[in-house]
């Protein structure tokens, strides 16, 4: 993408698929029941997301494809201008006609910008049975392919998610997107692997606060729960620093730069957060004997904290 | 051994109004999005809530089907409504009949006059989310204006709940402070603790719901609805480190402008201090906890189990 301008992330899908409720559930903080009463999307609408340095991104959120086709010719430049593709489809509906419209949008994207990913959220699980999840998202999958195969093209470049706005699921498929267009997001990993080797910690997440999109992981394996626990605890340390973080004069910001917490949990581990920038929390899990020296773990965060800072003025 | 005390509360409304969801979230630990999955209650179910050691809520909650309402109110109306502490009656804010819930309504605190006189009631108008958030409060003045005027003897208190927020807990904390008997013994007891840890706020919940029991406040804050909040917000966490197959334990907050502890307080509570100067060290309050166990274990198994 071009340097010097925000990456740009389209958000496309089928009529009433989700593509809005996604977007405010993760970015504006509405709550799922809310976005019941969101209206149809009727043009191409652009939000500009920059908590940070390195979360600034605008996401182009576009109408149903069916009712308010773009011409030829922008589409091809918005095409050629994204740094990733969203399509959101809905899992509880037919597929018959999502799927030749993502086929098609695929085929274009592999044709404009081939180094781009489109990213397939299959939206709205929460109201299917275990088995019924992974059957549509199998079915995904496959359809696509078969639809692509006639066009002797195959998915590559196509990345699935299983969403819903009522759990983890959104932020998790969010994270993952917005992780391809984290500036220096090696070098981030890089230093999270370093700290938790330093400070024998068993993971970390770089996540943005007002979101709740981590930004970067270490390169140990992803675990669901973990992620989830971590999510929450930060949940927790934004909610009471809201209600008891203002100050005196009720100035003060409630996540600032001495935000931290501790939260010991009865098998043995521990989750620690600190503020790193901003907007930015670094919140890990480690084991008891490892908390018992927090200053060690303190001052390796306080390195890498200004390691992170350096990054930013580069 | 000291005497159990036992408190009968009754928990009444019409079928579909909330009153398994409630009682689901505030005692079995489900989350809001569990109570989907129940099903309609058929009579009456009965619980026993063990609660601060030795008070035990005798819950009755009453399947507000048609058939079984008029069952309460006839045949089974002494067994009822006799010996009630405390009775809850569930309004659904949306409800498609009103004159039906007033009906029954009014039935029941007729039949709580005559047979439990000096029950305690509360209206719980509830699935106030379904109200848009810019009419709620208007929403619920009149319907709470309403149903005090059906019975004006009786001194009714009336809550807006959603089991999507922390005005459950608000209410449910309501209630059950309602039950506890001596409780200003332990507010004072509280505040001499607080004022000990030079503590800003000093609250107590009861361990395994999360409401708050008692709670002293030494600085002003601007937020009364912070207590309910905390709950709300402590209690998912609770349930979210379920899922990693533990329990939390204890936990620190804190920013330039202040520390909050939560740590596991007597067998049946924990406590919240909040402090703001900044020159007290974690350790001495930590301190500061172990020493008053031992002191509040005590008080709060005599303040719970001694009936009135």
């Amino acid at each position: 993408f071009t340097m010097g301008k925000k990456p740009r992330v389209l958000l496309m899908g089928s009529r009433r698929a989700g593509k809005t409720s996604i977007f405010k559930t993760v970015f504006h903080k509405m709550s799922p029941h809310e976005t019941l009463f969101l209206e149809s999307t009727t043009m191409i609408t652009r939000y500009d997301v920059s908590n940070s340095s390195f979360f600034q991104f605008s996401i182009w959120d576009f109408p149903c494809a069916t009712e308010a086709e773009p011409a030829a010719s922008d589409m091809e430049s918005m095409l050629k201008g994204a740094a990733a593709i969203v399509y959101v489809v809905d899992a509880q509906d037919d597929l018959s006609e999502s799927m030749p419209q993502l086929a098609k949008l695929v085929l274009k994207v592999q044709k404009h910008n081939p180094k781009i990913l489109v990213h397939v959220f299959v939206h709205k699980h929460d109201g299917l049975s275990e088995d019924d999840k992974q059957e549509v998202y199998r079915s995904v999958s496959e359809r696509l392919r078969s639809e692509l195969q006639d066009e002797s093209s195959s998915d590559f470049g196509v990345a699935y998610h299983l969403t819903s706005i009522y759990d983890y699921t959104v932020f998790e498929a969010v994270s993952r997107v917005v992780q391809n267009l984290v500036p220096h997001l090696s070098h981030l990993e890089g230093l999270l692997d370093a700290l938790i080797s330093k400070s024998r910690l068993d993971k970390a997440f770089l996540f943005d606060v007002v979101s709740k999109v981590y930004i970067a992981t270490d390169s140990t394996p992803f675990d669901p729960q973990t992620y989830e626990v971590c999510s929450d605890m930060m949940d927790v340390v934004i909610d009471v620093s809201c209600i008891y973080g203002a100050g005196d004069d009720g100035d003060g910001q409630a996540y600032d730069t001495n935000s931290a917490s501790v939260m010991r949990l009865t098998n043995g581990n521990v989750l620690f957060l600190r503020e790193v920038s901003k907007y930015l929390a670094l919140v890990c899990m480690m084991r008891q004997e490892t908390a018992d020296s927090l200053g060690l773990v303190n001052h390796n965060v306080d390195l890498f904290k200004s390691a992170l800072k350096q990054l930013f003025e580069e | 051994m000291s005497k159990q005390d036992l408190k009968k509360v009754l928990l009444m409304g019409k079928s579909g109004a909330g009153k398994t969801s409630m009682r689901s979230i505030i005692f079995a630990n489900y989350v809001a999005r569990d109570t989907t999955r129940l099903g309609a209650t058929i009579d009456v179910e009965h619980s026993h809530v063990r609660f601060l050691g030795n008070l035990v809520l005798n819950l009755w909650d009453c399947g507000g089907q048609e058939a079984f309402m008029d069952s309460y109110f006839e045949t089974q109306r002494d067994h009822i409504f006799r010996n009630v502490a405390l009775l809850i009656y569930v309004f659904d804010i949306e409800s498609a009949d009103y004159a039906a819930d007033v009906r029954y309504y009014k039935s029941c605190i007729e039949a709580i006059e005559q047979n439990s006189p000096h029950a305690k009631v509360f209206c719980l108008i509830h699935k106030m989310d379904l109200i848009a958030d810019e009419l709620r409060e208007q929403a619920l003045t009149e319907r709470s204006d309403q149903v005090k005027s059906l019975c004006e003897n009786v001194d009714v208190r009336c809550f807006g709940t959603s089991i999507w927020d922390e005005t459950l807990y608000r209410a449910w904390s309501q209630i059950v402070y309602a039950l506890i008997p001596n409780v200003q013994v332990l507010e004072k007891q509280i505040k001499q603790f607080a004022e000990v840890t030079c503590a800003d706020e000093v609250v107590l919940f009861e361990r395994a719901t999360f409401l708050v029991i008692a709670h002293v406040s030494i600085k002003e804050h601007g937020d009364a609805h912070r207590f309910e909040k905390i709950s709300n917000i402590v209690k998912q966490f609770k349930l979210s480190c379920g899922k990693v197959q533990s329990q939390f334990q204890s936990m620190e907050v804190r920013n330039s402008n202040f520390t909050a502890f939560v740590d596991q307080f007597t067998a049946n509570t924990a406590v919240m201090i909040v402090q703001s100067d900044p020159i007290i060290q974690p350790s001495a309050t930590a301190l500061n906890i172990k020493l008053a166990r031992a002191h509040f274990e005590d008080l709060i198994r005599h303040t719970a189990g001694v009936p009135q």
